[in-house]
């Protein structure tokens, strides 16, 4: 890996195992092409995926993290995206006070049968990235922390 | 009881029956005008006139106001008796002479002419009308006014009425015809959606149970407290006005969702004409037509009850259509080329289908397909463009213009035909996506309900107990949805044999040491399976394993990392992540 062009962000996507998931089977099953660079991690429910997971996933070494969950009213455990819904801007926060772009944590709701939606996001997520560059966050805290010392 | 006798036939009867009951009873006919048996006698006629010889009030009576009397001796067929029924039918026919009721019984009697003045009515002054309006409807909205010859029905200063509730039942009971409920008596295809219903009726043939039921919108006993015909005339006393409609909850382990589909509606695709041009129908209403229970009878006719000569058939409307839907309907081939075969059978007209692909899928199908081929039904391969009945040549006059190409011989047609069928395709129901939240299931694209899996679980859903079978999986046509149909119900039955339900594996665990009893997982569980108990001098959350679906919500919002998910904790999901991560690094 050598220079930003040749950059391959790495993704950790949260699906849920009801909607996105499915949609990430179908996309497969249909042959949709969608870059290789998100690795998808299955949780029951978009509501499973503790804030912390998204700042351990980047503390080990992801460039960016998707959480896929279904349509705001469609979760199979009635409200459990809502949840999800309401933990993220505080996630946000949390990063941008960290200093991480807010491009690199996206939510977005994929039901089952939107396999073309799945292949979109994956792909748009992972151009955004590779834009972004390298986040490397545990070097940029070292440095950070040799600085103020 | 009762003994009388009627024309030397000793005859027991009920008490409070009449004498015309009694004779009816025993098959003697006695012709009859203004006695109807839902209304109480009225004796103004005198066509049922009959002679008591004995044991009554001697010489003629009507025989519909005579209460039968013990010992009582009539005759209905005495020189008398015919000579005065003579008499009232020639007077009958010289005030209605073009009625052919009245025609038919001065027939009967041997009267050509009558001897008296002629006159001109439709109206016999029976007054079934005015009777029926008033103990039935219970509203008297018409009635009798002047006298002698001037008398006639109308209602009060001879203006519509308001107290008139157009039940239509003084048009019903009249026997000549002389009141006409307006635009009641032509068939307009605008009502072949439902056809004719009668306030009492059974819903439609197949219905199950085949029971009549009551729609107290139109039923005159719910709008006026009048009538109960029914009630009085039902032989099994079934008729109860007081029943009302009822929620019932049951209890059940297994649903099966077979909610069906929904036609799509015809009048989006404008240049169509449907709802604006006469003759130009949809698949249903074809179907309606064809219905020998229907409103047609099961004649294809045009508006103006013509048979028509030239009939097309639309594919595809609705469907494989960018603008609409994507998806092909499935059954819409199969129903039209079954529509150019009932055209062809029912009126011999020219059928011109309009179709996209032929698309004859199953057993049988292909075959029948040859056969309309031979029975010169005319296949243009090209989608209909437009319906208009803007005219441009003599022969078009009159006609419906229906253009298209025909992409076969790659020349765009005009073609002048009576009528257009649209076949439409099928949509989901309006209301699946409520009903898909309500049962915890998914939609695919087209919006559908989406089954668990296309080919290992083609009936289960993603909530467990919940099946689907027929057109609300997607569009099929009913072979097709029988055997889906069989198939849920065979899960279904598997589930209820099996005497026990299988609960998730992967469920919430809270350790008992860690809990600090601050509850905020009791108030997100969406099932409501984390209960609060005590330990000592303090509250712990605990887990309620039957019911915890393993959402893992109260996992992710522990703040003393209390609680854990069963195949996914923690650990687990960050070992994954490690992994996922290391590997991409060394790759
Ligand atoms: C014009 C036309 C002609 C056709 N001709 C043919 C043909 O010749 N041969 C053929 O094989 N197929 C034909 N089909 C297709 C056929 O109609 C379907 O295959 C069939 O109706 C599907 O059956 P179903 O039971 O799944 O759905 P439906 O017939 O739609 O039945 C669903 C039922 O569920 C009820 N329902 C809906 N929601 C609820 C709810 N929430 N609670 C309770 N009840 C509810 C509805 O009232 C309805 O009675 C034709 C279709 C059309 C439109
Ligand atoms: S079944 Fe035939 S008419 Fe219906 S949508 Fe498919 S191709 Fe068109
Ligand atoms: S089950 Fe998919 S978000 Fe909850
Ligand atoms: S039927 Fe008896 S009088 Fe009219």
């Amino acid at each position: 890996m050598s220079g930003k062009n040749s950059f391959e962000p790495r993704i950790i996507g949260f699906l849920c195992r009801w909607c996105s998931y499915q949609g990430a089977d179908l996309a497969g099953t249909s042959r949709r092409h969608y870059p290789p660079n998100m690795v998808p991690v299955r949780v029951m429910c978009s509501g499973r995926v503790d804030p912390t997971f998204v700042l351990k996933a980047i503390a080990d070494g992801a460039d960016g993290v998707l959480i896929c969950g279904c349509h705001p009213g469609d979760c199979h455990y009635q409200s459990g995206n809502f949840n999800a819904m309401r933990r993220y801007p505080l996630l946000m926060k949390a990063l941008e006070q960290f200093g991480i772009e807010k491009e690199r944590v996206r939510l977005e709701w994929i039901s089952a049968s939107e396999s073309e939606k799945f292949a979109l996001v994956v792909k748009e997520m992972t151009e955004t990235v590779r834009r972004l560059g390298p986040l490397e966050w545990n070097r940029r805290l070292f440095q950070e922390g040799q600085r103020k010392t | 009881m009762i003994t009388l006798t009627i024309n030397d036939r000793r005859l027991q009867v009920q008490e409070g029956t009449t004498v015309l009951q009694a004779a009816k009873g025993a098959g003697i006919q006695i012709p009859t005008l203004c006695y109807h048996e839902a209304l109480a006698p009225y004796g103004a006629c005198r066509m049922c006139l009959v002679e008591v010889v004995a044991g009554g009030r001697l010489g003629l009576s009507a025989s519909c106001a005579y209460p039968a009397q013990e010992g009582l001796v009539v005759r209905t067929d005495s020189s008398r008796v015919l000579k005065a029924r003579r008499m009232v039918a020639e007077l009958l026919l010289a005030r209605c002479p073009n009625v052919p009721e009245i025609q038919t019984l001065a027939q009967e009697m041997g009267i050509e002419r009558p001897r008296f003045h002629i006159e001109d009515e439709k109206c016999t002054l029976c007054g079934l009308c005015v009777r029926t309006c008033e103990e039935i409807a219970g509203v008297s909205a018409i009635n009798f006014i002047q006298r002698g010859t001037e008398r006639e029905v109308t209602t009060p200063f001879a203006v519509p009425s308001e107290a008139c509730i157009t039940c239509g039942a003084c048009a019903m009971v009249c026997p000549t015809g002389a009141i006409v409920i307006e635009g009641a008596e032509e068939i307009k295809h605008r009502e072949l959606r439902l056809g004719p219903a009668k306030a009492i009726h059974v819903p439609f043939l197949q219905a199950v149970p085949k029971a009549p039921l009551i729609d107290a919108g139109q039923c005159i006993h719910f709008r006026t407290g009048k009538c109960g015909v029914c009630e009085r005339f039902c032989l099994s006393n079934a008729i109860d006005y007081e029943m009302e409609d009822e929620e019932v909850e049951i209890e059940v382990g297994a649903i099966i969702l077979a909610t069906g589909f929904e036609p799509f509606d015809c009048s989006r695709v404008a240049q169509y004409g449907y709802g604006r041009l006469p003759n130009v129908i949809s698949g249903l209403e074809f179907e309606r037509m064809c219905n020998a229970g229907g409103p047609t009878g099961g004649k294809v006719v045009l508006e103006d009850g013509r048979s028509p000569e030239s009939v097309a058939i639309f594919h595809c409307v609705g469907s494989r259509d960018e603008n609409y839907n994507e998806y092909c309907s499935r059954v819409c081939c199969m129903y039209s080329l079954k529509f150019a075969h009932l055209v062809r059978e029912k009126t011999g007209s020219k059928v011109y289908e309009l179709y996209i692909d032929m698309r004859a899928f199953g057993k049988g199908y292909e075959e029948f397909y040859k056969r309309l081929l031979m029975e010169d039904v005319i296949f243009i391969r090209g989608k209909g463009a437009e319906v208009t009945d803007v005219a441009e040549t003599p022969e078009e006059q009159g006609k419906l213009i229906v253009k298209c190409e025909d992409t076969l011989l790659g020349i765009v047609r005009r073609i002048p035909v009576d009528m257009v069928i649209l076949s439409a395709g099928l949509e989901p129901r309006q209301d699946a996506a409520e009903v898909a939240r309500l049962f915890g299931i998914n939609r695919s694209k087209d919006g559908f309900f989406l089954e668990r899996h296309p080919k290992l679980a083609p009936v289960e859903t993603a909530s467990d107990g919940v099946f689907v079978a027929g057109a609300c999986q997607g569009p099929k046509d009913i072979p097709d949805s029988v055997a889906q149909g069989a198939a849920a119900a065979a899960g279904a039955l598997a589930l209820i044999d099996l005497g026990k339900v299988e609960i998730e594996p992967i469920t919430a665990l809270i350790d008992e040491a860690i809990c600090s009893g601050c509850k905020i997982c009791i108030g997100l569980c969406p099932y409501t399976a984390i209960e609060f108990v005590c330990r000592d001098t303090t509250g712990i959350a605990q887990v309620k394993e039957a019911l915890c679906k393993g959402c893992g919500i109260c996992v992710a919002a522990c703040p003393a990392g209390a609680a854990t998910q069963r195949g996914y904790t923690t650990q687990q999901i960050y070992g994954e992540m490690e992994g996922a991560l290391l590997a991409e690094a060394r790759g």
